[in-house]
């Protein structure tokens, strides 16, 4: 596989803050990689690195052989970057600033009108043309800005938290772009805070404070689940969890809504779990295996005690 | 009073109309004492004003709301000492230490004398923050301050309290620990109201109210909600190119919504025959798409949210 993106021992500090610490990874051609993690965790630095537009401390990255510290003025033509906050001008029209970053990325005129025509398509944004960006709603706005991004056509576009804020029906329409995007070859880096989004991505680079702690696919990811998760419906929840977290190979009991998670070490834990149970007569509806997300391995991987569970 | 004794909010054909502009239509639903109920909706939908409704700070058009028993529309002010509040932007003073913090808002909330140093107790033992009542807000990590911000919106015992996407960015073990503690005030005969569009957040509440275009659409447990709300099948299914599969699939009689996810196919089928899956790889094959994998899918809330809410006309956006 040829990958597009190449960095390795990235290391970014403020101050005594310590934001990127030696992060490498390779990204190929035509993927969706994902910098998935919490607020903090070192995301947009890394993006930052990346697109040219933050020197490292140490460390080397390059974009389709282009060294992104010593070159980055060779990136804009390839490169799309589109930070938290784009710059979206809010008082002209949707069409207005499409073409503004058109003449900004010096598109030739004749692929202007076609170009912009294709993009708003794709993002089902036509109805929009003439709407101030000002007035256009969160979901929009973020449409807009990557139809912005794209219209230079890169083959390597970085977003920085594009969905942050977005509800899910606007967020569908964001990946159904992004997943348009990748059969056409360009490849995707994309960070997001939220877990579930991650499991989208082809490939997970899971940070935490400044580290890459995995980088794989969300299948590998999953495989790696130490023991299994049972989920026990039951309206008396507080009592299950009592019930079930002195037992042998149980490692944690969450609550959620409508009962309780639970992380056994094996899943033959499960018809144990039900005779515990029982034994109390405690009213449950049902004991089943379930597939772990990508917010449970975080935290069977990376929460504390996690070390005594690999 | 006809509402069940358990019921601590009760709200029935609740509207609110904004000139024209209908922002709450007919809404009616209770939340018993210490359940916790999740409302969901894209932006827009109408959940920040029935929360302003609710705790007194904008009057119905119609219907009724009654918080405690206390008809909210009468007597916005008694109502508002029973209720808590904290958003995801909530506002600590950084520079003031956690027990300023909390005196603080003690003093919003008129909490004073013996009663505050009982209060204060209680709530720096509930956010976990003993030991750290001399710590400048400021630096505290995420996760404390979220739990400070609690303390600060639970210092005056309220009977309700409304979160805004109270762990929207925090990470995932935070997260349990805070919502652990919401848990523990709800068994506390505490009861609590979620705003947010975020499904992770969602999964923690006992009930959910979806909210769309100013109507609620549908309300259950996300177990209830995940398994019937989306009246169909949701396959998975895996082949190579994607892009063709998408097609082909679009093209099968019992297809409802195909949309690509990750390295597969997910597509909503009607529900009726039990033999979907096997219905499903024959025509395929019969489209001449061999090497599939074709499972089952668990419907996530996510999806339950995207064909509710995307199943209406998007008039809003369009009008606004």
């Amino acid at each position: 596989m040829d990958a597009v993106v190449r960095a390795s021992g990235l290391a970014k500090r403020f101050g005594g803050v310590v934001a990127v610490d030696g992060i490498g990874f390779e990204v190929s051609h035509g993927e969706i990689f994902g910098l998935v993690g919490p607020d903090g965790a070192g995301k947009t630095t890394l993006l930052r690195m990346l697109a040219g537009v933050m020197a490292p401390d140490a460390g080397a990255a390059s974009i389709d052989g282009i060294d992104v510290v010593a070159a980055p003025e060779r990136l804009r033509e390839r490169i799309s970057y589109m930070p938290q906050r784009f710059g979206l001008y809010e008082d002209l029209t949707v069409d207005e600033n499409i073409r503004f970053y058109a003449e900004l990325f010096e598109v030739p005129p004749a692929q202007r009108r076609e170009r912009a025509a294709r993009l708003l398509a794709a993002s089902a944004m036509e109805p929009f043309r003439r709407r101030l960006a000002g007035q256009l709603s969160g979901g929009m706005k973020q449409k807009l800005g990557l139809t912005c991004a794209l219209v230079h056509a890169p083959r390597v576009v970085l977003l920085d938290e594009p969905t942050t804020g977005v509800d899910p029906l606007s967020r569908r329409e964001f990946w159904r772009i992004l997943y348009a995007l990748r059969s056409e070859g360009v490849t995707l880096l994309i960070s997001t805070a939220y877990l579930d989004e991650a499991e989208r991505c082809d490939r997970l680079a899971l940070l935490q404070d400044g580290h890459l702690r995995f980088c794989e696919s969300p299948a590998e990811l999953r495989a790696r689940m130490p023991g299994a998760l049972v989920e026990v419906a039951s309206t008396s929840p507080r009592e299950v969890r009592a019930a079930l977290a002195p037992l042998a190979g149980v490692r944690s009991v969450l609550l959620v809504g409508d009962g309780v998670h639970v992380h056994v070490d094996n899943a033959a834990r499960v018809p144990q779990l039900e005779a515990a149970l029982s034994e109390r007569a405690i009213a449950f509806d049902a004991a089943r295996v379930v597939m772990p997300t990508i917010e449970d391995l975080f935290v069977a991987l990376l929460g504390p005690g996690a070390q005594a569970a690999a | 009073m006809n509402a069940p004794a358990a019921a601590e909010i009760v709200v029935e054909r609740l509207q609110k109309r904004f000139g024209r502009f209908v922002a709450v239509d007919e809404v009616s639903f209770e939340v018993g004492r210490g359940q916790i109920l999740g409302f969901l909706g894209p932006n827009g939908a109408g959940k920040s004003t029935i929360i302003r409704i609710l705790c007194g700070l904008l009057r119905p058009s119609a219907g009724s709301v009654r918080v405690d028993g206390i008809d909210v529309s009468r007597d916005p002010e008694a109502v508002r000492q029973r209720i808590g509040y904290m958003s995801q932007k909530f506002s600590l003073y950084a520079d003031l230490t956690v027990a300023e913090n909390l005196r603080f808002y003690g003093g919003i909330y008129g909490v004073r004398g013996a009663a505050l140093g009982a209060r204060l107790r209680h709530a720096l033992d509930i956010a976990g923050l003993a030991g750290r009542e001399q710590q400048l807000a400021g630096t505290l990590a995420g996760g404390w301050k979220q739990r400070l911000a609690l303390g600060c919106a639970i210092l005056h015992a309220p009977h309700i309290l409304f979160l805004d996407e109270p762990t929207s960015g925090v990470d995932p073990l935070s997260r349990r620990r805070f919502w652990d503690l919401i848990h523990d005030l709800a068994a506390g005969g505490v009861s609590v109201i979620v705003s947010t569009h975020h499904m992770d957040e969602a999964e923690y509440c006992n009930r959910i109210a979806l909210i769309s275009q100013g109507r609620l659409i549908a309300l259950g447990s996300p177990g209830e909600l995940r398994r019937h709300a989306l009246g169909g099948v949701l396959m998975r299914v895996e082949g190579h190119p994607l892009e063709r599969l998408l097609e082909r699939l679009r093209g099968f009689p019992a297809t409802r919504d195909v949309a690509v996810f990750g390295n597969a196919v997910h597509v909503l089928l009607d529900a009726a025959a039990a033999d979907d899956e096997a219905a499903l790889r024959a025509f395929l094959a019969g489209q001449g798409v061999a090497d599939v994998h074709v499972d089952r899918a668990e419907p996530s809330l996510e999806d339950v949210f995207v064909q509710l809410v995307g199943a209406q006309p998007r008039e809003r956006e369009a009008v606004r």
